[in-house]
């Protein structure tokens, strides 16, 4: 059970510790805390958008131990002693994910309000599946809604990304 | 959109989670993903003081074939972990593709099918094809145990049988004489879209001969139904394209849909024909359950 203290108002908070990006962070937390308000608010990490609130768009997708998930629709108590990345956690050393690379080469986004929760469907698929075809690519985005383009330079830029992970592992090997 | 402030319990076992419930009363529910209920909450449809985790929960998370019995499914199971066990692809694999069919892919990461259940939403997407599986379904409260057959669990729009102490802790697809299933959804896009028509079939064949079949409705009445007219139709006779069009037509007839955004209720019991015919084809054709 959840450690808590109960505050003034009589309302219990409950003390969490969850590792995002790497970091791990112990926090006391009301039950109706969302994770996505967590990340934003008490972390600053404001990178993961909140749109829709009801897990339509994917604006706010995380990873949760490595799969996407809403982060609109998880309460920040439930990943006590769990591992979240956000797309701030993407890019390593001033370096950015090769993802990130190919979005700002093939002008994925326009507005760019869909592109953090995009970002994060493409690096799950990416790690699960280095070498997905265009329908796999469709596949781990329709959970992400954007409103400005057409979605095809963001399926190009993440198959051109996969493709360039493959050569440079390849070009690593050989 | 922000929650009203509850209670938060992290039970160890169902058993600590059921005298959870017992004790708390009405006002505490449990949450396994989240998917229905924060979003209830955050529209003021539900307003729990005490939300009970049971998603955590190890003794839910099992897939697992037992032989003589079936295969087993923890109420906590995942719709990406129905889609990717290699039991379910062996066994059935038309549950596997039901579950892909679910909403999108971060909502398959965290809703469960003992949610999808326990919800009771007429279009939900697991109820047809587990229901054509003869799948039962294991209750268990705080002071007793139960297992019903999956269709006699659901009462109307968002009611079920579940008392206020109770939890789905598994469902059993049992060792059967199908020799093929399938579910058919019928949305308006390709992903994140509810079912306008789901139809799930199953048959048991004998050469070219319907030993016996099933016909489940989705989203085309209160409750998930058995187009029980239908499926005595096909019992004992050659399987054609023309029964199974005849049979899509008694479906249509026993469905009782009701219009709304999505589609106007004769369209859909039009639809209901088209999909059971394409269902029993299918379900015949591919060969596997
Ligand atoms: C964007 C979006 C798209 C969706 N698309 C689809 C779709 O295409 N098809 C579809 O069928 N559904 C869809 N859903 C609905 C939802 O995702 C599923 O019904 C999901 O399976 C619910 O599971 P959960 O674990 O999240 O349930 P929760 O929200 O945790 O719980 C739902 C209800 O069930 C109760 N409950 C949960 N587990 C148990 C249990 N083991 N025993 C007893 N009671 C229990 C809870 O108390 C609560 O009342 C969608 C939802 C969203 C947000
Ligand atoms: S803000 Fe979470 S899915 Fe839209
Ligand atoms: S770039 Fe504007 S919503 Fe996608």
């Amino acid at each position: 059970m959840a450690e808590f203290v109960v505050g003034e108002d009589g309302i219990k908070r409950y003390l969490v510790s969850i590792t995002v990006n790497g970091i791990k962070y112990t926090k006391v937390v009301k039950a109706n805390s969302l994770l996505v308000n967590f990340l934003r608010e008490d972390l600053n990490l404001t990178g993961t958008k909140r749109a829709c609130e009801q897990g339509d768009c994917g604006a706010c997708t995380v990873l949760l131990d490595g799969k996407p998930v809403n982060s609109c629709m998880v309460l920040t108590v439930s990943v006590d002693g769990r591992e979240v990345t956000t797309v701030e956690g993407l890019a390593s050393n001033d370096k950015l994910d090769i993802l990130q690379e190919k979005f700002i080469e093939h002008s994925a986004p326009q507005c760019g309000f869909c592109a953090p929760g995009i970002l994060m469907s493409a690096k799950a698929l990416l790690m699960k599946n280095p070498n997905p075809t265009e329908y796999e690519v469709r596949e781990a985005i329709a959970g992400n809604l954007c409103r400005c383009t057409g979605y095809v330079h963001y399926v190009e830029a993440i198959l051109d990304a996969a493709a360039a992970s493959q050569e440079r592992k390849d070009g690593k090997n050989g | 959109m922000y929650l009203p402030d509850f209670e938060y319990f992290t039970p160890d076992s169902v058993e600590e989670a059921c005298q959870l419930l017992s004790k708390y009363g009405p006002k505490a529910m449990a949450i396994a993903g989240g998917t229905d209920i924060v979003v209830k909450m955050k529209k003021e449809v539900l307003a729990p003081e005490i939300l009970v985790s049971i998603g955590h929960l190890p003794e839910l998370k099992k897939i697992e074939y037992v032989p003589g019995k079936g295969v087993v499914i923890g109420a906590g199971v995942t719709h990406n972990e129905v889609q990717n066990s290699k039991i379910l692809q062996e066994k059935y694999l038309s549950v596997c593709e039901a579950a892909h069919q679910m909403a999108n892919n971060q909502v398959r990461n965290l809703g469960t099918i003992g949610g999808n259940i326990s919800n009771a939403v007429p279009s939900a997407d697991m109820p047809p094809i587990l229901i054509a599986l003869d799948t039962t379904v294991k209750i268990v409260g705080s002071k007793k145990e139960r297992t019903l057959p999956l269709e006699d669990v659901f009462k109307g729009p968002n009611q079920t049988v579940l008392e206020h102490d109770e939890l789905i802790t598994e469902f059993v697809i049992p060792d059967g004489s199908f020799t093929g299933s399938t579910y058919l959804k019928f949305g308006l896009r390709a992903s994140g879209a509810l079912a306008v028509v789901g139809v799930a079939a199953s048959v048991q064949m004998d050469g070219g001969v319907i030993k016996d079949a099933r016909i489940v409705l989705g989203a085309v009445s209160p409750v998930p139904l058995r187009a029980k007219e239908a499926e005595n139709l096909l019992k004992g006779k050659q399987a054609s394209e023309e029964l199974f069009e005849e049979a899509g037509v008694i479906a249509s007839g026993e469905c009782r849909p009701i219009s709304d955004i999505r589609a106007s209720a004769e369209y859909r019991r039009d639809m209901v024909r088209v999909f059971t015919r394409r269902a029993l084809l299918k379900a015949v054709n591919e060969g596997h359950v």
